[in-house]
C-alpha cells in the first residue's frame, strides 16, 4: 500500500446523503477478476445525467471527495473504494461512513474523514463558491485546512501509523503468528469445520 | 461483571489485545463467494502466502448463478470458473453449481449446522449478519480483509458500540419478521445503526422460528449496523440438533449448557435502546430508494421530507398520497437471502394455494438453496406456486441484485422480498418495493399490493 501522509487538492462537492455502494460501483461491474480498472465506471448510473457533479467540467481533476452523510452504505463492495481511487480520489470527506466501506477505505489507503456535518457544509459552499478551492487533508497532524474551514478529525492510531507508513496488514498480523496459534489450541472441541461430515 | 451477548462473544475471540490497537479477532467460519474473492486469493498468490485454516473455509456460488437454464454470461462464468481454481490452488471446500449443496452463502451455512451460537463468522457480503439470529457475531467485510483473514483466520476490529432493539408483545396476526424488521429500520433509519451491534430482544423476538431470526438479523446491514444478534435459546437448539456439522452425543450436551451462558447478563447495559411495541406492527411496504423508506400496507405515499426523498419519489415514480395499496408492480420476486427459506416458501405456498397469478404480473420463486429446493418439492410446494403461474426455479441471489439474468427492465416494478431498494438495484432502472413473503404472494394474485386477508375468498 502506497503510505498516506498529507494530501492537498480540490474537491468534488456530492451533496446527497446514503450514497449507497450499488450506486457508487453498480453490481454489473463487479465481475471482474483483478482489482484495478473500476475507476470508468464509478457512479455508471448517475453519470449517465449530464448535470451530475462528476460531470462538471469545474470539478474535473478533484481528488477529494465532499459527501453527504451515511456515505458507502450497503453492500460491502470494496470495488466502490477501488472505483473512487482509481478515478483518482485520494481522501473521502464525509459526516458519518457506513463501517464496511470505512474499513474498506483504510485497507486500501483512501484516507475516510469523518467531520461534522457544520464542517462538512462549510466545505462544500467553500467549492461551489469557487472550485479551483484548495483542502489539505494532513494524517500527521489529523486535521483538514482549507482557506475558510480548519476542522481536526479522529483515527484510531494503530490505523493512522499503518497508513502513514504504508504498511501491509497482513504482514503486520503474521507477525503474531505464535499468539494465534495459542488461540487455536484452546478452541472448543464441539466448533465445527468445513469438511465433509461423516 | 454482567456483559451483553456481543460483548461475551467478542472477548472469546480476542488473540491479542495492546493499547491504541483494534482487538485482533479469531474467526471460527468464513464463507467465500465468487464475487468479493478473486482479488483476494490474488494477493495471496503475489506474497506467496497460503489459507490458514481451509478447514474453516466454505465456498459457494450465489450471486453470478442463472437460476434458470440458458446460456450463463461469460463474463460470469469467468468469475466462477476463477472461484473453481482459487478453490482447487487453496483447498478450500466449495458447493459449484450443480451442486446438491450450493446456494447463497447465508442461507447454505445455518442449513449444515455450520453456524454455531458464540461463533465469530465473516463473508464477503454484508448479509453476513442473517447468522446472529444463533447469537453469533456475523458481519460483511471487504476484500482485503477476505484476504486478511483466509491467510490468518482472524481480523482486526474496533470494539463496536452496543444497542438493544426490544420489539415487547405479541406480533399481530398477518405481521411477519420481515416487517418487523422494516419497521426497525424506518424507527432508527439507515445510518442509525452505525458502529453497533444490535441485540435483538423482547417476546416478539423470543417467539420468532429460526428462518424468522434469520430474517431479522439478515437486514441489520439495513440499519447500518455491524452486526445483529439474538440470544440463542431452545428454539436454537431445536434447529441446529442432527445437521450435518453440529455437534453430537455428549459434545452436544456441553456445547449446549455453554451456548445457554452467551445470554446477556441480567443489568448488563447498552449504548442505546430502542423499544417496539409489537402490537401497533402492521405489513410494511418500501416506497422508496433505501430500506428506511417504508410505509403500512394501509398507508399512502407520503409528502417527502427532504431533497433524499423528493428524488427517491421521481426515481420510483410514485406520487405523493397514492394509497400503497393502489400500486401495481409488473413482478414478484421471492427469494434472496432475506427470505428464501423453506419457511418463507411455506408460508408464500398457503397464500397462493388454489389461486392464480394476475395477468399483469410475472412471478417468480427462487429457493435459498438446492436443499430448500428439493426440500419444497418433496412438500409440493413447487407444484403450487407452478400452477398459480409462477417461475419455479434453482437457487442464487437471482432478483435480489443485477448480476445475473434475473433483472428488472428498465421502469419495472417489483414487490420483492428482498432486502434492498437501491435504485437499479434489481435491473437498471428498476424500482423495488419490499415486502414479506405473504404480502409478495397475495400481490402476485390481486395485481397490486395486498395482504392475504384481504384476497377474495372466493376464488
Amino acid at each position: 500500500m502506497q503510505p498516506f501522509t498529507s494530501h492537498t487538492g480540490r474537491a468534488l462537492p456530492l451533496d446527497r446523503a446514503d450514497v449507497d455502494t450499488d450506486q457508487i460501483i453498480p453490481a454489473e461491474y463487479l465481475k471482474r477478476i483483478e482489482r484495478t480498472g473500476f475507476g470508468p465506471f464509478l457512479f455508471a448510473e448517475w453519470r449517465k445525467d449530464p448535470t451530475f457533479v462528476l460531470n462538471d467540467p469545474r470539478f474535473e481533476g478533484a481528488t477529494i471527495l465532499l459527501a453527504g452523510p451515511n456515505f458507502g452504505s450497503g453492500s460491502s463492495r470494496e470495488h466502490a473504494v477501488w472505483a473512487l481511487e482509481d478515478h483518482g480520489f485520494r481522501v473521502v470527506v464525509s459526516e458519518r461512513f457506513a463501517d464496511i466501506f470505512r474499513n474498506n477505505c483504510m485497507k486500501v489507503g483512501l484516507l475516510p474523514v469523518e467531520l461534522p456535518g457544520e464542517a462538512v457544509r462549510a466545505l462544500m459552499d467553500a467549492v461551489l463558491d469557487d472550485p479551483s478551492t484548495e483542502i489539505t487533508v494532513d494524517l500527521g497532524s489529523m486535521r483538514v485546512s482549507a482557506p475558510t474551514v480548519g476542522e481536526s478529525f479522529e483515527i484510531d492510531p494503530f490505523t493512522r501509523w499503518r497508513l502513514l507508513e504504508g504498511l501491509d496488514d497482513i504482514g503486520l498480523t503474521l507477525h503474531h503468528e505464535d499468539a494465534i496459534a495459542r488461540f487455536e489450541a484452546s478452541r472448543p472441541p464441539w466448533l465445527p469445520t468445513a469438511a465433509p461430515s461423516a | 461483571m454482567v456483559r451483553t451477548l456481543s460483548e461475551k462473544v467478542w472477548e472469546r475471540h480476542v488473540v491479542r489485545r495492546a493499547d491504541g490497537e483494534p482487538d485482533l479477532l479469531y474467526v471460527d467460519l468464513h464463507l467465500v463467494h465468487e464475487v468479493t474473492s478473486p482479488q483476494a486469493f490474488d494477493g495471496l498468490r503475489m506474497n506467496d502466502r497460503v489459507v490458514r485454516r481451509p478447514d474453516l473455509t466454505l465456498a459457494t456460488m450465489d450471486h453470478n448463478v442463472p437460476t434458470a437454464p440458458g446460456p450463463a454470461d461469460p463474463v460470469s462464468v469467468r468469475q466462477m470458473e476463477a472461484l473453481v481454481r482459487n478453490c482447487e490452488e487453496f483447498g478450500v471446500r466449495l458447493f459449484p453449481m450443480g451442486h446438491r449443496d450450493q446456494g447463497i452463502v447465508h442461507v447454505i451455512g445455518p442449513q449444515l449446522g455450520l453456524t454455531h451460537p458464540g461463533s465469530v463468522i465473516v463473508c464477503g457480503d454484508s448479509h453476513t449478519s442473517t447468522h446472529g439470529a444463533f447469537g453469533a457475531l456475523a458481519f460483511g467485510i471487504g476484500t482485503s480483509e477476505v484476504e486478511h483473514v483466509l491467510a490468518t483466520q482472524t481480523l482486526r476490529q474496533t470494539r463496536p458500540s452496543t444497542m438493544a432493539v426490544e420489539v415487547e408483545g405479541e406480533l399481530p396476526p398477518g405481521v411477519s419478521a420481515k416487517d418487523a424488521i422494516l419497521a426497525i429500520i424506518a424507527r432508527i433509519g439507515t445510518g442509525g445503526g452505525v458502529g453497533h451491534v444490535i441485540e435483538y430482544r423482547g417476546s416478539a423476538i423470543r417467539s420468532l422460528s429460526m428462518e424468522g431470526r434469520m430474517t431479522v438479523c439478515n437486514m441489520s446491514i439495513e440499519a447500518g449496523a455491524r452486526a445483529g444478534m439474538i440470544a440463542p435459546d431452545d428454539t436454537t437448539f431445536a434447529f441446529l440438533e442432527g445437521r450435518p456439522h453440529a455437534p453430537s452425543g455428549h459434545v452436544w450436551e456441553r456445547a449446549v449448557e455453554d451456548w445457554r451462558s452467551l445470554a446477556t447478563d441480567d443489568g448488563a447495559t447498552f449504548d442505546r435502546t430502542v423499544t417496539i411495541d409489537a402490537a401497533t406492527l402492521r405489513p410494511h411496504v418500501s416506497w422508496g430508494t433505501n430500506p428506511g423508506q417504508t410505509v403500512t400496507i394501509d398507508d399512502s405515499v407520503p409528502e417527502p421530507a427532504s431533497d433524499a426523498a423528493v428524488r427517491a419519489l421521481e426515481y420510483m415514480d410514485l406520487r405523493p398520497g397514492t394509497p400503497i395499496r393502489e400500486i401495481r408492480p409488473d413482478t414478484v420476486f421471492i427469494g434472496s437471502c432475506t427470505n428464501s427459506r423453506i419457511g418463507d416458501l411455506r408460508e408464500a405456498a398457503a397464500v397462493v394455494r388454489g389461486r392464480t397469478v394476475s395477468p399483469s404480473i410475472r412471478a417468480m420463486v427462487v429457493p435459498g438453496s438446492m436443499l430448500v429446493k428439493f426440500e419444497a418439492e418433496r412438500e409440493g410446494l413447487d407444484v403450487v406456486f407452478k400452477q398459480a403461474g409462477f417461475e419455479w426455479r434453482d437457487a442464487g441471489c437471482s432478483m435480489c441484485l443485477g448480476m445475473n439474468p434475473d433483472q428488472l427492465r428498465p421502469g419495472e416494478r417489483s414487490a420483492s422480498t428482498s432486502n434492498r431498494n437501491f435504485e437499479g438495484r434489481q435491473g437498471k432502472g428498476g424500482r423495488t418495493h419490499l415486502v414479506s413473503p405473504a404480502v409478495a404472494a397475495a400481490t402476485a394474485i390481486a395485481g397490486h399490493f395486498t395482504t392475504p386477508e384481504d384476497l377474495p375468498e372466493d376464488l
